[in-house]
């Protein structure tokens, strides 16, 4: 299989401090780590893509570990998650369906024993194009504070022999969540739902 | 403070191949942007102070912020920049008061030096305006290798409301300068200019 060809990096963190609502003592830090990688399956039909897979996790991992970082470092105060990636012009969705299983395997297994199954979303675009990756709780899916998203995106990419791929990590709930629901306090931690 | 912060933001990029060339170094650079309440928003107010200290406040927490997403020390810093974008009830001149009067001495204290005059930019846009954080190298504004430019955005900012702010600060200039001029290994660092 290809080796992963890295062009450029992005990391962005937010740390959201009210949204118009008492300030919190505690900011919600949310943060996304990009890679814009070369497509070794663009321009052409190629069957057997799945290889690819093992090729990416080492990035996927370091992506994952950057993210930590970015959070503070201590794994434990990652409290939500997302995946996603969007994939150039001169290739098809199911190149960004390549990045489920290493991207997911690197945040779960720095994140000890996370349940929850990584929300995630793909799309075909060019350069510029925003992706809003969905986020939900390491556990447990159904926690309805941690529900949320972020919205990412690279200027110059992907190029249309490129895919942008992408881990988002958040700290806690959104910052003046108030409607009810499973609560992060009600885990059961069994089925990564509930 | 006097800002009334709701969000804070960074962006690091990192080019490590551009056009198939291996950058190495990788290039990088990273902006640090705030979104807080613009206190002259709805009406027209002559005294402008209010915002000419919220800049110098904000000049030195972007700045400090920009440096450690970069992670390098302030006086490794090679170019930089500013911006500001504001909500719809502002004026641009809003902006002009954030950025010029004052917002310049604590990034300069952050960075160590810098002679040149720092490049802005400034404009009023909705949430999800694009910001384009001119940069320039940051002790000699002549050097071509460093003319270049970062985009920044937040999908939720500037509201109506609000003004957002951008500090951009590089390691390097562009990934493959090759158009001559002014290199940074003759600048005088005199006069700010060469």
């Amino acid at each position: 299989m290809p080796e992963v060809q890295v062009r450029k990096k992005l990391t962005m963190v937010e740390e959201i401090f009210h949204e118009g609502g008492p300030i919190s003592s505690k900011p919600l830090r949310r943060a996304a780590a990009l890679a814009v990688i070369h497509n070794p399956f663009a321009e052409r039909y190629v069957e057997d893509i799945a290889g690819f897979m093992d090729d990416l996790k080492p990035l996927g991992l370091e992506m994952a570990k950057s993210l930590i970082a970015a959070l503070g470092g201590d794994p434990k105060t990652v409290e939500g998650f997302g995946k996603g990636a969007i994939v150039g012009s001169a290739g098809e969705l199911e190149h960004g369906a390549l990045w489920h299983v290493p991207g997911g395997y690197a945040m779960r297994q720095l994140l000890g024993d996370a349940k929850a199954i990584v929300a995630s979303t793909k799309k075909v675009g060019g350069p510029g194009t925003r992706l809003d990756v969905p986020v939900t709780h390491i556990n447990a899916s159904y926690v309805r504070s941690h529900f949320d998203a972020m919205e990412v995106g690279v200027t110059d990419a992907p190029r249309s022999s490129e895919i942008v791929l992408v881990l988002v990590m958040t700290s806690g709930p959104r910052i003046h969540a108030r409607v009810g629901g499973l609560k992060a306090s009600e885990i059961k931690g069994e089925d990564g739902l509930r | 403070m006097k800002a009334r912060i709701r969000k804070l933001a960074t962006f690091l990029e990192e080019t490590q191949e551009e056009m198939g060339q291996t950058i190495n170094p990788p290039t990088r650079r990273a902006a640090a942007v705030a979104v807080i309440e613009n206190p002259c928003a709805g009406k027209y107010k002559e005294d402008l102070s209010d915002l000419i200290t919220i800049g110098e406040e904000l000049g030195e927490l972007l700045a400090q912020r920009a440096v450690a997403a970069l992670g390098v020390s302030g006086t490794a810093v090679e170019s930089y920049g500013k911006a500001a974008a504001v909500g719809e009830n502002g004026e641009i001149e809003h902006a002009a008061a954030i950025l010029h009067p004052k917002l310049g001495t604590p990034v300069r204290r952050v960075l160590g030096k810098g002679a040149a005059l720092i490049p802005s930019s400034k404009k009023r846009g909705g949430m999800g305006v694009v910001l384009d954080v001119p940069l320039g190298h940051k002790d000699a504004a002549y050097v071509r290798s460093h003319f270049d430019g970062m985009e920044v955005r937040i999908n939720d900012a500037p509201r109506a409301n609000e003004i957002m702010v951008a500090v951009a600060v590089t390691d390097s200039g562009r990934p493959l300068a090759r158009v001559g001029g002014l290199t940074k290994d003759q600048i005088k660092g005199e006069d700010g200019l060469r």
